[in-house]
């Protein structure tokens, strides 16, 4: 078998991007945001045509007109927003467009057939093709809709961020199921953040950066440090910056706290001047926990305290007291894309931008332009509308809100989720300067529940970390006490009580 | 998509393509829209009776009705809500009006005899008819309340509250009128305000330049602007609209904000009432403003403002009111049937708007 040779060398977005992805291998692709990964992915899946630049599948020219000719020409793409239809059936979904019909009429039959192979070859047979798509979980959402890849010939299956939404045993899953394609002679491009993952699953890399190809090689040849300096451009020498710090008062406390479904008991201190990590798998009911605190959710039993006042208030009433919150979602929940960096970050607290009670745009793009400068956040004017920018400084924006309202407690809930190196840094370092505090300049420490999924970064940011595991909380402990693994195994609730 | 992933790392492309982005831009190329309109009917109308003083003061006083309960509709579909209620209230508004300066009671002198009609207007003639606007306002406005509290109290779709509503206020309007028009016994002020200044037959009008209910409007909608652009409710109409769980996630009570606007939407299409009474020569029928909603939503939607929430403008919609009122005026002087009429203006809704989607795709692109 030929391999797959592309060469791309479109201006602006992509300037000159030289990928080869061989039949047979898992090729990882990886940069941050803002690099051209997407506009690579656009001219590929033939969104858009190359401006320079040439094309080749399996040796001949390849031109695809529209998504759909790639897609017949074997380039599949899997984007992170799945592309399905949630109300059809699982087979009407696999053969969307190609249904074998015997004139106007669809062949119920050919198509339940065809469905279930394709769903055999990805390792999940057993699936009733007839279901409804929308009652299946996401990560077999996916799956399915590797199935309709499979299902037309896939030659180039190019994956975005397949893991961003999956447990981990789902990404193991996945995984297999990639290893599995890959022995079947597929190419597969991998697009991930999660450069762990990269070195899991890949066997050769290409970093891009400004359009470019910078670097690439053979994985098993190559460092995270290695990948990620090449990405940023720079050697990151601390990827987690920590100052000393001192804990203070208490300014979050719950007790046993429930909610209707998730969490079933929740206890934990959050003090001024402290970093409290929450690790977990998704569905464990980490992000509950932090909407029942911040009211978002109802409290169905326990006691909650923020600052020295007790019980549940609404989000209105909790920025009052001084506690913010960043949303895992920033698309729909943690944002409003549509409108300006300055409505965005000043929204919580329109107060004072003004006179007379008024607000004037002018006044909140005054008061949103220093976190701008500070964090700080790439856009060109505090009125640009968020969905202008990349997803690191749109979560940035997100950032930018709860500094803007001066809180004392920030409650982030997957700060740094899909978004690149250089932002995430950044981020690591505002956090540790907000819960250090500046005393020359008047600022207390402030009090931080994060949660993360990234583990690392959990280990790296936090001073304390507790486990959600089933919707219970386990005691935090300090974070020298955990490694990677024995957070693993408290997520996965494998620990015995001790 | 892509093309924020190219600007991002093109750098400053973004600097070129601010003025086209901008929102003075969007309100000139509105504006340029209602003057290439204008211009076509100007010349194709024969014998310039289109750009007469008479026909101009004619499109703001239709504009009028429109462009007030615009105001309050721009406010609902910025929220990514619809009132379809307003025509509705609008009759309502004209009906309570008319009703009101024609309370009336039996009334047999002291020393018997046959029994005479007194109505409360020859009472008090001052007051009356102010009491009257004052009610009819309060009973739009309470209107407006209604569909705000039912669709946030009971988590219905605002289409489908307003749909009920369109038919409970015309109901009731019709209820008040005992489904006959209401010929008030005394012709008032109130009949007055959208009567022409400048070519009325009356030079002691002129003085006021444009009638009175058009000096209303633009107070209102300089009002409404202002609300929108310099007011905390502003800010939270626009991020409820842009995203209501973000909006909730920053502490704003998005639905309070529902419950304000559509009773602004009701106030508004109170205020518009107030005009349409003058415009249908005083009378109160139940059975006027029918289908006004669609034009109301027609004028704010070719005004920019999008269904999806977030857009809008108050000076976009006055634009689109004009432009209505310049399409239904034009096509009549054109003397063109009233079946081509509808079918033209139909037309040209759905082209401005797809040209307008077209417009703003291409400059994001840019």
């Amino acid at each position: 078998m030929t391999g797959v040779h592309k060469r791309f060398g479109a201006t602006l977005a992509l300037r000159g991007v030289d990928l080869a992805v061989c039949a047979g291998e898992v090729h990882a692709l990886v940069g941050e945001n803002g690099a051209g990964k997407s506009t690579l992915m656009k001219v590929l899946s033939g969104a858009h045509a190359p401006d320079h630049g040439r094309m080749w599948l399996d040796g001949t020219p390849f031109r695809p007109r529209n998504p759909l000719h790639a897609r017949q020409s074997g380039v599949s793409m899997i984007y992170q927003e799945l592309s399905l239809a949630p109300h059809l059936s699982v087979m009407e979904n696999i053969l969307l467009g190609i249904e074998p019909t015997r004139g106007p009429l669809v062949r119920w039959a050919e198509m339940r057939d065809r469905a279930a192979t394709a769903l055999k070859e990805v390792g999940i047979g057993d699936l009733d093709p007839e279901v409804q798509l929308r009652h299946l979980p996401i990560a077999m959402q996916q799956m399915v809709e590797i199935a309709r890849a499979v299902a037309i010939d896939c030659r180039v299956l190019v994956l975005d961020e397949p893991t961003s939404s999956l447990t981990q045993r789902d990404a193991d899953n996945l995984f297999a199921l990639i290893r599995r394609l890959k022995s079947k002679g597929l190419g597969i491009v991998y697009i991930s953040h999660f450069l762990e993952e990269v070195q899991e699953i890949s066997d050769r890399f290409t970093v891009l950066r400004d359009g470019q190809t910078v670097g690439g090689g053979i994985t098993a040849e190559a460092t995270i440090q290695r990948i990620i300096s090449s990405m940023v451009g720079r050697d990151v020498e601390d990827l987690y910056p920590r100052s000393p710090r001192v804990p203070g008062e208490t300014v979050l406390e719950t007790h046993d706290l429930a909610g209707m479904d998730r969490p079933l008991s929740a206890s934990l201190k959050l003090r001024r001047g402290e970093v409290l990590g929450v690790a977990g798998l998704v569905g464990a009911g980490r992000t509950e926990l932090m909407r029942v605190i911040f009211g978002l959710d109802r409290l169905a039993g326990g006691a909650l305290t923020v600052g020295s006042v007790g019980g549940t208030a609404s989000p209105a009433r909790r920025w009052k007291q001084s506690v913010g919150m960043v949303s895992e979602d920033r698309k729909t929940e943690g944002l409003a894309l549509g409108l300006s960096v300055a409505d965005n970050v000043t929204l919580p607290q329109l107060r004072g931008l003004g006179p007379w009670r008024l607000v004037t745009p002018s006044r909140q793009a005054a008061a949103t332009q220093p976190w701008i400068d500070k964090i700080p956040i790439k856009c060109g004017t505090p009125y640009d509308p968020v969905h202008s920018l990349s997803g690191g400084n749109q979560q940035k924006v997100a950032l930018a809100r709860l500094l803007h309202a001066d809180v004392d407690v920030l409650l982030l809930d997957e700060p740094t989720r899909g978004i690149d190196v250089g932002s995430k840094v950044q981020i690591y370092r505002l956090i540790d300067e907000l819960a250090v505090g500046d005393p020359a300049a008047g600022r207390k420490p402030k009090g931080v529940l994060m949660i993360s999924s990234y583990l690392p970064e959990l280990l790296g940011v936090c001073d304390r970390i507790a486990v959600m595991c089933r919707g219970h909380l386990t005691e935090a402990r300090p974070v020298d006490q955990w490694d990677e693994h024995q957070l693993m195994v408290a997520a996965t609730g494998q620990e015995q009580e001790a | 998509m892509s093309a924020s992933t190219k600007n991002r790392t093109a750098g400053d492309s973004a600097e070129s393509s601010s003025i086209w982005q901008s929102k003075w831009f969007d309100t000139a190329s509105r504006f340029l829209a209602l003057i290439a309109v204008f211009s076509f009917f100007a010349i194709m109308v024969k014998e310039g009776k289109f750009y007469t003083a008479r026909n101009l003061e004619n499109i703001l006083r239709q504009s009028a009705v429109y462009a007030t309960a615009a105001l309050g509709m721009t406010m609902v579909i910025i929220t990514a809500g619809i009132d379809l209620s307003v025509g509705s209230v609008i009759a309502l508004t004209v009906v309570v009006i008319a009703w009101m300066l024609n309370i009336h009671w039996d009334v047999i002198p002291v020393g018997g005899g046959e029994t005479e009609v007194v109505f409360l207007i020859h009472q008090w003639p001052v007051l009356v008819p102010i009491l009257a606007v004052l009610v009819a306002l309060l009973m739009a406005t309470l209107a407006g309340l209604l569909n705000g509290t039912t669709l946030v109290g009971q988590r219905l779709v605002p289409f489908i509250v307003t749909l009920g509503t369109m038919g409970i206020f015309r109901g009731v309007a019709k209820l008040i009128a005992h489904e006959k028009d209401i010929y008030p016994q005394e012709d008032t002020w109130i009949a007055d305000i959208m009567d022409p200044t400048l070519t009325s037959v009356d030079p002691s009008r002129s003085w006021m330049l444009l009638p009175p209910g058009v000096w209303l409007l633009l107070i209102a909608a300089v009002g409404a602007a202002l609300l929108l652009r310099y007011t905390r409710l502003g800010r939270h109409i626009y991020a409820v609209g842009s995203n209501a769980e973000t909006a909730r996630l920053c502490g704003v009570p998005v639905g309070r904000t529902k419950i304000l606007v559509y009773t602004l939407a009701g106030f508004f299409g109170g205020l518009a009432g107030l005009m349409q009474f003058s415009i249908a020569g005083g009378i109160g029928a139940p059975t006027t403003a029918v289908a006004y909603e669609l034009h109301i939503i027609a004028a704010v939607v070719i005004g920019g403002a999008s269904f999806s929430g977030g857009e809008g403008s108050i000076l976009g919609s006055f634009i689109g009111a004009l432009i209505i009122a310049v399409l239904y005026m034009g096509c009549q002087l054109m003397l063109w049937p009233k079946s081509v009429q509808e079918i033209v203006i139909g037309v040209i809704i759905i082209q401005a708007v797809a040209l307008d989607q077209f417009r703003r795709r291409r400059m994001a692109l840019s």
